[in-house]
């Protein structure tokens, strides 16, 4: 799950890292009062989606004016007019695909004399299973193409979950970031800091960039975006309150309420697969036989009845999709509850375009029998490969 | 011969008592007679677990801890159906206790408590097929997990996936194709795992039984790279075996979590075609769909 960066910068606050003072908005009336509240003379109006790459966007409407995502104002006249401009506007940047997304929320700003401006990032580094940090004194800058040019200039720093952030390792970190000074004894306090808050609230990345050195020496956190391990927001009630839903697709929020793996694509072949691995091959083969699959779908392992009817609803709310592939391997899943839950989806909402069904495993017997002795259109297939064909086939008949 | 698990594996089941450990615990007992020994639950030791195994009452005693059931009944291994929220917990619980190799079945472990796991079994000699995985199974002999028995055969063909459904495919597919399997190992879609695809493919080079072998990756991070580097290097050394390989996710888009916590390509890393090119260089044949696994091991061992 993914937050704002004013949300990130809010919560970075609450565990002492050094963020400049800011006011989130959510219309135009409300400028004026952060202006007000910041002071000046300085601010930056930035708008808050889902996405990178914010400052080197383009709005769509021409009201909204040439200047991209992130703006500085140098008055508080110009913190509202910029707010009246790109509040409800279009931004659409490198992230965003053409279609860009609209700007519900700004974060107003101190602005910051940046003297440097650095990289440093936490993740999951899955080569040791452990927590690492990313620094590179390139900041600013898209870190994959860093990592592609100048690799030299990038330490990756594994933390042992049994010590922590020691001295040595935020010694090492300072070492990267070529940091001394006050900007040294600001890093080696805000790299514990930064570890704490990633393990206590289980993000799945925390990224600065960039963290800058000002002109007064210190350190500050310009630019924050954190993202959560969704298999661990049970117990983070706080995190959960942070969601924002206008970010996300509305099929997609559906499946998240069953615990569904969904994911909108631009096809027109609705699949519904248990297994991430096997959804992804079926996926595959479905464009290997000339056609596109409309989304990825996994019911995953304790699949109920419901779970399968919501699933199944979702696939046909989309109005692309003209055809649906069921292909099930049961393991943990049981074929006989796949059949019956798209047996109660179809009496509820219909079935309108051609179903081939593929199923296998855990109780296929019993499975097959429910879908042969109701009087549903099916199609039956036998393996993948004839799921695969046969779906194509019918959807390039229609 | 198998790998990690035979006729004489002994298995306790962490989270026995619920829905899944139920069922599945019951399908390992059906499924000849695989040595479920014991169940573990802090509140229902020295009670009994009742199933029902081809129509007849079975029973399964029930303790408090791993280490009791350990001591009782001699196990050498155990298999984790606890509840994401409990899981990683129950996995320490039986490193601690000394279980030679763990299973976890479970899905959803908040990568946090992975972590966790993960620096406990560093200091230890406990092997962990997991989390978020379907388990091992050897024909005929012991299934640890929810792989689906009916589509297995007693043969030479070593499987390892990371996706738990495909390696059913593979197993339906070198069945059909009568080639059958030594031992089936799904070592599961997270990022931070225990069994990593070059432990396993370690055992199935060292297993005379085994003479060929399945190996199916996935989309995001680098195991596949790793393990194809690792397979070049032991072929220089003499060590080989054919090797048949598949990616899933070649059509998936990029920066998206396609359902296992483990499968997002980023920033153009960890691509499906990055690592079919490793594969490939590595020698491994590479089936072009997940429907023809079995025959394009089929045609590599017939030189075609």
């Amino acid at each position: 799950m993914n937050i704002h960066e004013y949300q990130a910068k809010a919560l970075l606050k609450e565990f002492g890292a050094p963020v400049a003072e800011g006011v989130a908005i959510f219309s135009a009336d409300e400028a004026a009062a952060a202006a007000d509240k910041l002071g000046g003379p300085l601010w930056v109006v930035k708008s808050q989606i889902h996405a990178g790459g914010r400052g080197k966007g383009k709005f769509k409407e021409e009201a909204a004016g040439e200047k991209g995502g992130v703006r500085l104002a140098f008055s508080k006249e110009e913190v509202t007019e910029f707010a009246t401009q790109m509040l409800g506007s279009t931004l659409v940047t490198a992230q965003t695909g053409e279609a860009g997304k609209q700007v519900n929320r700004l974060y107003i700003e101190d602005g910051a004399d940046i003297e440097r401006e650095l990289y440093l990032s936490l993740l999951v580094d899955r080569t040791c299973g452990r927590v690492a940090f990313v620094a590179s004194t390139e900041g600013g800058m898209d870190i994959e193409q860093v990592a592609e040019e100048t690799p030299e200039k990038i330490l990756t720093l594994p933390i042992n979950p049994d010590n922590g952030v020691t001295a040595e390792a935020a010694g090492q970190l300072c070492d990267a970031l070529k940091l001394d000074g006050a900007a040294r004894e600001d890093g080696l306090k805000l790299f514990p800091i930064l570890y704490k808050a990633f393990v206590e609230k289980d993000m799945s990345l925390l990224e600065i960039n960039p963290l800058i050195v000002m002109k007064d020496g210190h350190l500050r956190v310009l630019d924050a975006k954190v993202s959560f391990d969704g298999n661990a927001l049970f117990r983070h009630d706080d995190v959960m309150a942070l969601r924002d839903k206008t970010e996300e697709d509305e099929k997609e929020i559906e499946a998240s309420k069953h615990d569904l793996a969904y994911v909108a694509l631009d096809g027109n072949i609705g699949c519904m697969v248990n297994g991430a691995g096997l959804a992804m091959a079926t996926m595959d083969i479905i464009k290997l036989y000339g056609a596109e699959p409309a989304n990825f779908l996994d019911v995953g392992g304790g699949a109920t009845t419901e779970k399968v009817t919501s699933a199944f609803k979702i696939i046909t709310s989309d109005p692309n999709v003209e055809g649906i592939l069921v292909n099930i391997f049961g393991g943990i899943m049981r074929c006989d509850v796949i059949a019956q839950g798209v047996l109660e989806a179809v009496n509820e909402v219909g079935l309108k375009v051609p179903l081939v069904v593929r199923l296998e495993g855990t109780k296929v017997e019993e499975g097959k029998k429910i879908i042969n002795d109701s009087d549903l259109n099916v199609i039956p297939a036998d393996d993948l490969n004839d799921a695969a064909q046969k779906i194509v086939a019918a959807v390039k008949g229609a | 011969m198998s790998i990690i698990v035979n006729k004489d594996t002994k298995v306790i089941v962490q989270g026995l008592t619920g829905k899944t450990g139920t069922f599945h615990t019951e399908q390992a007992l059906a499924y000849y007679g695989t040595q479920m020994v014991a169940g573990v639950h802090p509140k229902k030791g020295g009670t009994h677990w009742t199933g029902n195994v081809d129509g007849k009452e079975v029973q399964v005693p029930i303790y408090a801890s791993v280490k009791e059931a350990m001591d009782a009944t001699g196990a050498n291994a155990s298999v984790v159906y606890v509840p994401p929220a409990g899981a990683g917990a129950a996995i320490i619980e039986a490193i601690d206790a000394g279980v030679p190799f763990i299973s976890c079945i479970t899905e959803g472990i908040p990568v946090a408590d992975m972590v966790k796991v993960k620096a406990r079994l560093e200091k230890s000699d406990s092997r962990l097929l997991g989390p978020n995985c379907p388990g091992i199974m050897t024909p005929d002999e012991c299934k640890i997990g929810i792989m689906p028995g009916s589509i297995f055969k007693k043969g030479s063909v070593g499987i390892v996936s990371r996706s738990g459904t495909l390696t059913y495919e593979a197993v339906f597919q070198t069945t059909q194709e009568g080639l059958g399997q030594t031992t089936a190992v799904g070592i599961g879609g997270d990022p931070v795992k225990g069994t990593e695809f070059i432990d396993v493919l370690d055992l199935f080079l060292d297993d005379p039984e085994t003479e060929s072998i399945i190996m199916i990756g996935e989309i995001g991070g680098s195991a596949e790279e790793e393990a194809s580097e690792w397979l070049k290097e032991q072929a220089a050394k003499g060590r080989k075996k054919p090797v048949v390989g598949f990616i899933a996710g070649r059509t998936a888009p990029p920066g998206r979590t396609m359902g296992h916590a483990g499968a997002v390509i980023s920033g153009g890393k960890g691509g499906a075609e990055d690592k079919i090119a490793a594969m490939e260089d590595a020698g491994i044949r590479v089936s072009p769909s997940p429907a023809s696994l079995g025959k394009t091991l089929v045609d590599l061992l017939n030189g075609k």
